[in-house]
């Protein structure tokens, strides 16, 4: 099927004023705009041609991307996009990073929610730009300055609404550009490789030898663009252009950042989340080799040294006194019992009705459960780190962040500077899950008031893995009540779900089920430990509780959890024949050794259904090992296959970690874990054998870094009842005793 | 005090205590940054690199206990050229965010030494380092590929 796209000039004339402005920010970018993104990013011999596409005289073509480098592959799925509408030669492309400045903020993604119509609304502001909005003010100007890398979006928005109109718009430039010179009709040229041709004259003309003649047309905010029948770079596994560069070292990464003069940061941040530094004596590290100042912040303590270790051992060695602010008793047991309190009592506000709602259990036999998952970590591998330079009223900083404009405006507001004043450097991130998207920028704030501290110096400040555990902003810890009820003919029936959250409701709660009367409701249950986007967000929740009570109805009734999906889908095809991808790639149903079993769950998130089926093995003692992931993926089409596959094989090991292992938890108001030997990673030993498998459709391009995550927690709890009849239902499984079922 | 560090081939004459973590001293005082900080407590690997030809976690290495001896980190290591553990790295496009991976490289060039056959058990036994973007899968078809040609 074809799912109809409205066109941009719907856009355009639908009378969204605050998306007008963002649209003329990229997609509509006057001349004069562009010369302005000449003067801010054109190397000598280069032009703006478009927005994000700058051209050289000597033919080569560069990408400008608006997002950073976190390991997903987007600056050569995006330039593939932007090349594909551009008819570029990709052994000429080369590609870079947009300038954290408001002209080169990512209009595009904002425009892509409001197409999707999920955003912009002051309650449905996606979890992952949460941090970027004003949360007096949360209309669509807000985006002006972002260019967010998060919410699986790079590729669905940026590339979809972004790229691909960019390198059309171009095109389209250069086409008229050759076609005035040669004084005939532009529709009777063609694009290849960098080059106009003129098939009946056997004329051509590169690139750029037609810039400056390009220049002078304003893009066209709807150019033409290729069906993807014609497509020849994107859908075609390009290798990744940044890897060469990290097999040898050279990527740096803002832990990397040298600049002369340097001094280097430690940091311990007040153990209990919203504590303050009441006192701490200095004179205790005064002597230490190295030790140029003791920092004290309002919720910290910071040594800057001449080199890190001794910032390190020194601020080890301190003795700061904190005020808990009232938090040094919360534990993670008494979060839990106020989740159980919450679900209970009468604050829950309905999200979504359908049917006769909860008054429908009463019509057959009633199933009921009770979910939990933890906080959790990012811990990516890179600890947060900045390095800042405060100096004659500028701020220079360099960080690994999820959003460069972002966190240079976030800058600007902790030192005071306007933004013209303040330089941010975009560092490529090891890792980000999450963790460095705006609105969770507590090194960036302490790394730029310690420079303030330390006028005319440069300081690196780095987080040691202790304090990156503790002082992250987590997964959020929720409790998931369901009731269901299945009749005589193990039909379900009725589906009732009760949620805690830190938020608004989730829209992720909602089932792709067909069940004739449902009745969601959630409560709000804030506490003070920091929460955030973490890979995935809500679903990664969400998609543990709906997928293993699905299963559990299933059980009820007797059926096979895939076909008593199968049979709620009959209005859902697309999801239906991802579920049956995986299925019949994982062999279901086919006979398994004794202390073997498989489980299955299917996800849809960020606009991409993932299924996978995960085989384990049970051993005598009840050991568990997770053998097999096979995983079908419709995200419409792949720009690049195996990027798309490599993100999905990421996935499933990042949500395989955490359904095992992860667990934060919370004692006397601070996390109680602080390294890898407690908050344990799956390494090699623990990795499944994992099977891709993309399947292609018309659907728009769904995201890719996310929706592996979802259905693997499920899958794998699912498979463990099968073998053991031990269901879990509160994460992670390493809390669980596992047996084998006397079967 | 003084102490002399053969890095890469050449010699470094530094001015650290004894006790001083060779993770920093190679990144802060020497200035080669390939090596990353995962940890600090040897649990990540991160940090990975060679003393006389085997795999260390240089975090918790004081660099008192390495004079004298060859240290090589991943900006030696395909100095003359990728190695063919570099080469396979990209053949099967490996790394994702890539900071882990200086070390994954470094720890398997060193087994491979040793063992030019893993097989996956070997492999998974001998690395334990953490990639928090999930590059197994790839590292470990990269060392199949690999196997005898090192």
């Amino acid at each position: 099927m074809t799912v109809a796209m409205p066109s941009r000039r719907m856009i355009l004339l639908g009378g969204l004023g605050a998306a007008g402005a963002l649209v003329v920010g990229y997609a509509l970018w006057p001349g004069r705009r562009l010369d302005k993104a000449d003067a801010l990013a054109a190397g000598p011999d280069e032009r703006f041609i478009s927005n994000w596409i700058k051209i050289a005289a000597d033919d080569s073509v560069t990408v400008v991307v608006p997002h950073c480098d976190m390991g997903t592959g987007i600056y050569t799925a995006l330039a593939q996009m932007a090349a594909e509408e551009l008819d570029a030669d990709w052994s000429k492309l080369k590609v870079e990073a947009a300038p954290p400045d408001p002209l080169f903020a990512n209009g595009a993604l904002a425009e892509g929610f409001i197409l999707q119509g999920q955003g912009l609304s002051p309650d449905s502001i996606p979890s992952f730009l949460r941090g970027t909005v004003d949360n007096t003010f949360r209309t669509a100007a807000a985006y002006v300055n972002i260019q967010t890398t998060g919410g699986s979006s790079a590729i669905r928005f940026t590339g979809v609404y972004g790229m691909r109109i960019a390198g059309a718009a171009a095109r389209e430039m250069l086409v008229k550009a050759a076609a005035a010179r040669w004084n005939i009709d532009p529709a009777s040229c063609a694009t290849k490789d960098n080059t106009v041709l003129h098939a009946a004259s056997g004329r051509s003309l590169g690139y750029g030898a037609l810039v400056s003649d390009a220049a002078r047309y304003s893009p066209s905010a709807n150019p033409p663009l290729k069906p993807r029948s014609r497509y020849a770079l994107v859908g075609t596994s390009i290798p990744r252009i940044d890897i060469p560069k990290k097999v040898d070292g050279t990527t740096h990464y803002g832990l990397d950042v040298k600049q002369p003069g340097m001094l280097y940061a430690a940091i311990r941040i007040s153990p209990v989340f919203g504590g303050r530094l009441a006192s701490v004596d200095a004179a205790t590290v005064a002597g230490l080799r190295g030790v140029e100042k003791v920092v004290s912040l309002d919720d910290a303590v910071v040594v800057v040294a001449d080199r890190f270790w001794r910032a390190r051992d020194a601020v080890a060695a301190l003795n700061p006194v904190w005020d808990a602010a009232g938090n040094g008793g919360v534990s993670s047991g008494r979060i839990a019992a106020r989740h159980t309190a919450a679900l209970a009592g009468n604050d829950l506000k309905t999200d979504l009705t359908q049917g006769g709602g909860a008054a429908a259990l009463a019509g057959g036999r009633l199933v009921e459960a009770t979910y939990a998952v933890p906080y959790l970590s990012h811990a990516p591998m890179e600890p947060m780190n900045a390095t800042a330079l405060w100096r004659d009223g500028t701020l220079e900083v360099w960080s690994g962040t999820q959003d460069g404009l972002g966190a240079r405006a976030f800058c600007a507001k902790v030192c005071g500077l306007p933004m013209e004043k303040v330089t941010y450097h975009l560092m490529p991130m090891g890792g980000g899950f999450g963790r460095r998207l705006p609105g969770f920028f507590n090194f960036l704030d302490q790394s730029v008031r310690t420079a303030m501290a330390m006028p005319g110096v440069p300081v690196k400040l780095i987080y040691t893995r202790d304090q990156d555990m503790q002082h992250d902003y987590y997964r959020p810890n929720v409790t998931s009540h369901f009731k269901g009820a299945l009749d005589a003919k193990g039909n379900a029936v009725a589906w009732v779900n009760d949620y805690t959250t830190d938020d608004n409701a989730n829209p992720e709660a909602h089932i792709v089920y067909g069940i004739d009367n449902q009745a969601i409701r959630s409560v709000k249950v804030p506490t003070h430990v920091p929460v955030g986007p973490w890979r995935s967000v809500e679903a990664s929740w969400h998609g543990f509780f709906v997928e293993s009570f699905v299963d559990e109805l299933a059980h009820a009734a007797k059926q096979d959890p895939l076909a008593f999906r199968r049979g709620l889908l009959k209005n859902a095809p697309r999801h239906r024949a991802v579920l049956d991808h995986a299925a019949q790639k994982a062999g279901w149903g086919t006979p398994m050794a004794p202390g073997r079993a498989r489980g299955i769950a299917m996800v849809e998130s960020f606009q991409t259904v993932a299924a996978h089926v995960v085989e384990i093995t049970i051993g005598n003692g009840g050991a568990l090992t997770v053998d097999r992931v096979v995983s079908a993926v419709d995200a419409g089409m792949a720009v690049n296959p195996d990027g798309l596959t490599a993100q999905i094989e990421g996935a499933i090991v990042y949500a395989l970690t955490a359904a095992l292992n992860g667990e934060i938890t919370i004692d006397k108001g601070a996390v109680v874990q602080a390294n890898f030997p407690d908050y344990e990673m799956v390494r090699l030993a623990d990795c499944p054998q994992i099977e891709v498998h993309l399947m292609r459709s018309d659907y728009p391009l769904g995201g890719g870094g996310e929706p592996g995550v979802p259905p693997l927690a499920p899958a794998l709890a699912n498979a463990i009842f099968a073998a053991t009849g031990v269901r879990i239902r509160e994460l992670p499984i390493k809390n669980h005793t596992l047996t084998l079922a006397s079967r | 005090m003084s102490i002399k560090l053969k890095i890469n081939g050449i010699e470094h004459e530094l001015d650290v205590e004894p006790d001083a973590p060779l993770l920093w001293v190679i990144r802060d005082e020497v200035g080669l940054t390939g090596t990353k900080f995962g940890c600090g407590i040897a649990q990540c690997g991160a940090c990975t690199v060679h003393i006389d030809g085997n795999a260390q976690r240089s975090c918790v290495t004081p660099v008192g206990s390495v004079v004298g001896k060859q240290i090589t980190t991943i900006e030696g290591l395909g100095a003359g050229g990728l190695t063919a553990v570099q080469q396979a790295w990209i053949d099967h496009q490996v790394p994702q965010c890539g900071y882990c991976q200086s070390g994954m490289i470094m720890a398997v060039s060193a087994l491979l030494k040793t063992n030019p056959r893993p097989s996956d058990d070997d492999l998974a036994g001998a690395i334990t380092n953490i990639c928090r973007c999930g590059t197994y899968p790839r590292i470990r078809n990269a060392v199949r590929s690999l196997a005898g040609k090192v």
